[in-house]
């Protein structure tokens, strides 16, 4: 793992920003304000990203059912001034295995409805974007589309979603009977699979749609609570589902609320780049960087993932992972790239990344009790010493963090 | 013997012609700060909880999207797991359809909201009764009338496999010194007529066990499915009379599941209408009449019973002259209430004699029948009114309904509750921690099968 890390001393690590800025020149291509500012992200999942991370002595399993633990950790984030934290979620029971359950009873399993957890941590938060994981494959868009919106009702405009498909036969034996789980693996059923999110989402995003946002006219002289003429079918036809329309809730304060996906393939790039405003992926290091962006269609955000195990000094980093990867009995393998260090080196990883055509990292602290702190209050810190990173929240909603617009109504007469 | 304990629960302002818009005092009905200050009036009162009805498609009348009424919802999971974080002992309780949802994530969902909540989550259990609203899910499309209660029962049975797949205190082990995290547990395999599901269920049990069940419907149908397993069912029995005879038909019904007279409470829903004496009550509740029955609203109401197009007719004349027009009522999509109407004709005629004898106009006819102003008076009539109603056994409580969002229960809690308080047949404070406590309910069982 050590041949991945950066390993700056302290002193050079501080590079002027003059070269971060010779880097962005090369990135020209899409010019807008958000391209400038670094934003992070936090990913939160049970005790952490180490399937050992609950046996750590900060950790508290035992309180993962509970609403206090999940407000904890938010507020522990907003308080790093982070963009955004996302809620992972899985329709069955987790599993270390990609398409199956298993029998491990070593890790943590067991979890609380995303969204949910979401909506619990609104009102105790003021500034920090609230991003849970909805299975697009076994839910109804209409469902989520108003659950989304409330969390964003709720939250006064810090609402997203991440979506993701499921890959599992377990979770398809969860819903039905109407449904046999397809040949997982393929790359038909992936693609099929990530037709079907995108259609989900298209779901989602047009029944925000479907109530223009001067629709409420509570006209006495009419009698009339609303305009009809502002509210609209949405006719979605699919062949997984199809969705009439309007919703029942009111556009959201952000109108559309942001949409995340994870990528580490083609399909799942078409998706970020065709139905999210935000896509994360997964490079080996900045070298990755450009090849990654390249295959994304569009211009959503991009925001690299890195599994973090951080210490005030690389060797008790180094220390508590390696007890963590004694405990699960092997090294520690992740999709996204490991990084175990100072949170001094990281800001170099996060500013490198940043250079390099990412507008932002999701960091998966590798033991959240631990690792959260160390990234809000080293990591933070440090790259505002640097002066990349706010120091005060700059916006009341999460579009508004992340650089983007309030998008004009589909469907509003021009 | 001592007297009864009245229960007192909060019904959020409906998507109906009950709530009034056009009032001063009327906020936002979407805004989180209208559910925060409705939800907080209701704990500072200490009421046992509050509920949140359910409606998945715009209603439509003569084909086009009725816009008379307050509209707009927010998702019921979503809305009562953010009020759980700004109030600490209300119960939380959500409208949620067994039609158009999954067992096993509805489940998934109220385990969660009701440790999210620290025991306080409570489910009402309604059918859906159209293909019109079936055009919004994926599974939704058409249930046969018969099919709907026994999908609801499937559903519900399903639900409380799943609630009761872990034993309490047992799963998760956490021992941090074996590295023993669980025990596995969760399993399940639910084979009915309508569902085939298997596998593990993801949430450990719930503080409460399962979620309160509440259950509303007069049907026979409806009062055998709540006698047989719901803690609460909702009724419409606003007289004393008739709230006796429900109660005591009801609560006959529970021997024969092996449950007791206090295993399932009785809670009609209730208007009230406040003032500083009885007359200047009664005028406020002339004047919420007509807020509440705007002359464009009197036609819609009058073009359901009637089942044509009466958008010409003058609201401050007479009835139609024309017959309604008797079979499927196709007017109105949407909508419960239209289903009441079995004969139009006759109805129709009972109201042309209403309008004859007290000589009223459509829009005062359509106020008269469909007035449900259920107390009216000073604070202290109410008080007594309600307690009179409990005493008498003629329910263990209300679900209140006021008709202004966010303000209308404010009066109530200020005026009212003091004196129920006073009269010792409202807790001053709250004894218990979640909603079964509030309820007096016993324990959930840990096991299901018996129940449905």
């Amino acid at each position: 793992m050590d041949r991945l890390l950066p390993r700056h001393h302290h002193g050079l690590s501080r590079r002027p920003s003059l070269t971060i800025e010779s880097h962005r020149s090369e990135h020209r291509t899409e010019q807008r304000a958000a391209d400038m500012t670094l934003h992070l992200a936090v990913a939160l999942e049970g005790t952490g990203w180490h399937p050992a991370s609950w046996r750590e002595p900060e950790a508290r399993p035992t309180a993962l059912f509970s609403a206090d633990y999940w407000a904890g950790l938010v507020q522990e984030a907003e308080r790093g001034l982070v963009d955004l934290v996302t809620f992972e979620d899985t329709f069955a029971v987790q599993s270390s295995r990609p398409f199956e359950p298993d029998d491990r009873t070593d890790q943590v399993r067991g979890r609380l409805d995303a969204t949910l957890v979401a909506a619990r941590v609104a009102p105790l938060t003021r500034h920090i974007g609230l991003v849970p994981t909805a299975v697009a494959t076994h839910t109804e868009p209409f469902h989520f589309s108003k659950a989304v919106a409330t969390l964003d009702y709720a939250s006064r405009g810090r609402a997203g979603v991440r979506v993701r498909v499921s890959s599992r036969a377990d979770e398809f034996a969860l819903v039905g009977p109407h449904r046999p789980s397809p040949d997982l693996g393929t790359d038909d059923t992936r693609a099929e699979l990530f037709a079907e999110a995108a259609d989900w989402v298209e779901v989602i995003r047009r029944l925000w749609d479907s109530w223009e946002d001067d629709a409420e006219i509570r006209d006495a002289a009419t009698g009339r609570f609303v305009d009809r003429d502002k509210l609209h079918y949405i006719d979605f036809a699919g062949p997984r589902f199809s969705v009439r329309g309007p919703s029942i809730t009111p556009r959201p304060p952000q109108g559309q609320p942001l949409v995340a996906a994870l990528a580490h393939r083609e399909v799942a790039f078409e998706l970020v780049g065709s139905s999210c405003d935000l896509g994360f992926v997964t490079p080996g290091s900045a070298a990755d960087v450009a090849g990654i962006r390249a295959q994304i269609p569009g211009s959503p955000l991009v925001f690299g993932d890195v599994v973090v195990f951080l210490a005030d000094t690389a060797s008790e980093a180094r220390e508590r992972k390696a007890r963590m990867d004694a405990h699960l009995g092997r090294e520690l393998v992740s999709d996204a790239h490991v990084f175990v260090g100072t949170p001094v080196e990281l800001a170099d990883l996060v500013q490198e990344w940043h250079a390099a055509g990412l507008a932002g990292v999701r960091l998966r602290p590798g033991s959240v009790d631990h690792d959260l702190p160390q990234v809000t209050r080293g990591l933070v810190p440090e790259l505002q010493r640097r002066g990349a990173f706010r120091t005060a929240y700059e916006a009341d909603t999460l579009r508004g963090l992340l650089g983007l617009p309030r998008p004009t109504n589909r469907y509003a007469a021009v | 013997m001592p007297r009864k304990q009245i229960h007192l629960a909060a019904h959020f302002p409906g998507v109906n012609n009950t709530t009034v818009w056009s009032d001063p005092a009327s906020g936002s009905h979407i805004d989180f700060s209208s559910f925060q200050h409705f939800a907080e009036t209701a704990e500072r009162a200490r009421f046992d909880f509050l509920f949140l009805a359910e409606g998945l498609r715009l209603r439509e009348q003569g084909g086009e999207i009725y816009d008379l009424d307050v509209m707009g919802r927010p998702d019921t999971f979503t809305i009562l797991a953010a009020l759980a974080a700004v109030t600490d002992r209300l119960g939380l309780a959500g409208t949620i359809n067994s039609t158009f949802n999954e067992p096993y994530e509805v489940a998934r969902q109220f385990a969660s909201l009701d440790h999210l909540s620290a025991g306080r989550a409570a489910w009402n259990v309604v059918t859906s009764w159209d293909a019109f609203t079936g055009e919004n899910f994926r599974r939704g499309g058409f249930l046969p009338q018969e099919k709907r209660y026994s999908r609801a029962k499937e559903f519900l049975a399903a639900a409380f496999t799943l609630f009761d797949s872990w034993a309490p205190d047992a799963g998760i082990v956490a021992d941090k010194e074996t590295g023993e995290f669980w025990r596995p547990t969760g399993e399940f395999s639910i084979h009915t007529d309508q569902f085939a599901i298997d596998g593990r269920f993801p949430v450990p049990r719930s503080p409460q066990g399962r979620p309160v069940i509440l259950q509303a419907g007069d049907s026979e149908e409806g009062r055998e499915f709540a006698a047989s397993g719901a803690d609460a069912i909702f009724t419409r029995h606003g007289t004393l009379e008739a709230g006796q005879a429900f109660y005591a038909d009801v609560k006959g019904r529970l021997a024969k599941y092996g449950r007791d007279p206090e295993d399932l409470k009785i809670l009609p829903a209730a208007t009230f209408v406040l003032g500083d004496t009885d007359a200047e009550a009664q005028e406020r509740a002339r004047h919420v009449r007509y807020q509440q029955v705007s002359p464009a609203t009197a036609i819609k109401f009058l073009e359901q019973l009637w089942n044509r197009d009466l958008s010409d007719h003058d609201p401050d004349g007479p009835l139609p002259t024309v017959d309604p027009v008797v079979g499927e009522n196709t007017i109105s999509r949407g909508r419960a209430s239209v289903r009441m109407y079995k004969d139009p004709i006759a109805t129709a005629n009972e109201w042309r004699a209403l309008a004859e004898a007290k000589q009223l106009s459509t829009r005062e006819v359509i106020i008269e029948v469909t007035g449900r102003q259920n107390f009216i008076g000073t604070p202290q009539r109410i008080a007594e009114a309600l307690d009179e109603f409990v005493q008498a056994d003629a329910s263990d409580g209300f679900v209140l309904v006021p008709h202004v969002t966010p303000g209308g229960l404010d009066e109530f809690a200020d005026t009212v509750v003091p004196l129920l308080q006073e009269r010792g047949v409202f807790r001053t404070e709250y004894e218990g921690t979640t909603l079964r406590e509030h309820l007096g309910l016993k324990p959930a069982p840990t096991t299901s099968g018996a129940d449905f």
